[in-house]
């Protein structure tokens, strides 16, 4: 339970405890907030006792007469928003001119309470303004957070990027006062790594590329037939070099001509990342399944792999942002950490799941479940 | 003392990172161990006593800096330690080790962005080993 303070501005001592005694015994709640909110009440007779209460305990709710002995209402109001307190604050105002409406408005009053009000008209008021109260603060908390994922997302990014620079820079430094000798053939490790990190960071880009797209895009008009098996032999024409150069076997299985109602590039995006670290993260003379199946509602994908496996700690952060496994056998493996982030990202906008099975030196199993009829995004 | 009587251990998960240091503090005169982990890292300090280490911040763990340096200081109090990564600049984090307080929390001796040149690099090795 919340308990909201309660300031109220007025020079009538019957409206203050007539106000006191009608909050005191309230309590709002609503359908999409867990706790209920209840209130507690503390009186001013004048603004300028107003102010003090204002500064000294800092009232979520203020309502306030207009009319008052000394300073007026609307210079109360006047003096909140100056000091950017976040309050919300009511004018109880018996004659509403429109001038002071007006003044009141531009200096962000949250509700007009005409006077005399009846208990259901005040409680009726005061439920509406906890409502924005609590709206405000959670939008705010949310936009916080936001903003923190943003920054931490962007610090990795920006070492993930400079990291590869820093590397070829040194080796341009090496050859450049030509530390290991005058012919280019004294440094071809330097340049084989540097082409190497080159490449990897290529691939990050790729992938960042991916990630905004899914981000950005609307994509109601991108739907379309897709035949999953063109998918999927295109994702194995792309990696089969590596794959040649790895002797990796890659099988594909499929009972039928699986079709899904998909944006193809999403597909594409799913495909590639899975297929590409089956081959990756494989043995030598390994091999990769890949099946394509369905059933009345689902596709079902799964990508079988011979490799190193995923130790079940590894397992929980899988699906987050640059996370790579490093230890000895992934080490000389090359990757952004978005890869199964933005496969993951897809399947969320498709309503499909994905799911890992994996024993450490004997290889790994994920399992996608696609729905068919989800094209209805969030 | 020359610089070649000094073992300089440098632990970085960057193979390439790891290459080039090595590279240049050969060329600067010293011996050097290289590791690629923090566990090859504690290995080698339960065998040697390096003169001097340089540790990335980020290896296997997000911390893996600070752990080895506490382990090190732990083992040899006397063994300077630099802290070499990118990391306080991409995040924000700035720290540097001037105030006490951050010295006994982080442990190491001096704290080096990486990317620095060769030079100045061997400057601060030559300061902390009172060459």
């Amino acid at each position: 339970m919340a308990v909201l303070k309660v300031l109220v501005v007025d020079d009538e001592p019957g409206i203050r405890s007539g106000v006191a005694r009608i909050l005191n015994n309230f309590r709002v709640g609503y359908s999409f907030v867990d706790e209920d909110f209840t209130f507690e009440v503390t009186e001013a007779a004048t603004g300028e006792d107003g102010i003090k209460i204002i500064d000294d305990d800092r009232p979520d709710i203020v309502l306030l007469d207009n009319k008052l002995p000394g300073i007026q209402g609307i210079e109360v109001l006047e003096y909140i928003r100056n000091k950017n307190y976040d309050m919300a604050v009511a004018m109880i105002t018996s004659y509403a001119s429109l001038d002071v409406a007006l003044k009141a408005y531009k200096f962000g009053a949250t509700d007009f309470i005409p006077k005399p009000f009846t208990p259901r008209e005040l409680k009726s008021s005061v439920e509406n303004i906890t409502k924005q109260l609590y709206l405000k603060k959670i939008t705010h908390k949310m936009n916080e957070e936001d903003r923190k994922v943003k920054l931490k997302f962007l610090s990795v990014l920006s070492h993930e990027l400079k990291a590869p620079l820093n590397a070829v820079e040194g080796y341009l430094k090496m050859m450049q006062e030509r530390q290991s000798g005058d012919r280019i053939e004294d440094y071809t490790i330097p340049i084989e790594r540097s082409l190497q990190r080159i490449h990897w960071m290529k691939s990050l880009i790729m992938d960042l590329l991916d990630f905004t797209r899914i981000r950005l895009e609307r994509k109601d008009e991108k739907i379309e037939e897709v035949h999953l098996k063109d998918i999927a032999s295109n994702a194995i024409v792309a990696i089969r070099p590596y794959a040649i150069r790895m002797e990796v076997g890659i099988n594909l299985g499929m009972k039928s001509d699986v079709i899904i109602m998909a944006d193809p590039t999403d597909m594409e995006i799913i495909f590639n990342n899975l297929v590409s670290n089956a081959v990756k993260y494989n043995r030598r003379g390994g091999k990769v399944d890949i099946v394509i199946d369905e059933d009345e509602e689902n596709v079902i994908l799964l990508f079988a792999d011979t490799g190193i496996g995923i130790s079940e700690p590894d397992r929980k952060n899988l699906f987050s942002d640059f996370v790579r496994i490093k230890n000895e056998k992934t080490k000389n493996i090359g990757g952004s950490g978005l890869g199964l982030s933005i496969v993951k990202q897809v399947l969320d906008m498709y309503h499909g799941s994905i799911t890992v099975d994996s024993v450490p030196d004997v290889g790994t199993t994920f399992r996608i479940c696609l729905p068919k009829n989800s094209i209805n995004f969030k | 003392m020359e610089k070649s009587d000094f073992t300089i251990l440098v632990a970085d998960d960057d193979p390439d990172y790891l290459f080039q240091t090595v590279n240049n503090l050969g060329r600067a005169g010293y011996k050097t161990v290289a590791v690629e982990s923090q566990a090859e890292a504690e290995s080698v300090i339960q065998k040697m006593k390096p003169s001097l280490a340089i540790i990335d911040l980020m290896m296997e763990y997000e911390d893996s800096g600070f752990i080895l340096c506490y382990k090190i200081k732990k083992k040899y109090p006397d063994v300077p330690v630099i802290l070499a990564t990118g990391v306080a600049h991409e995040t924000g984090i700035s720290f540097s080790l001037d105030s006490e307080s951050e010295k006994s929390w982080i442990k190491a001796d001096r704290y080096l962005e990486k990317g620095i040149r060769p030079e100045q690099f061997d400057m601060e090795i030559m300061k902390l080993l009172k060459l």
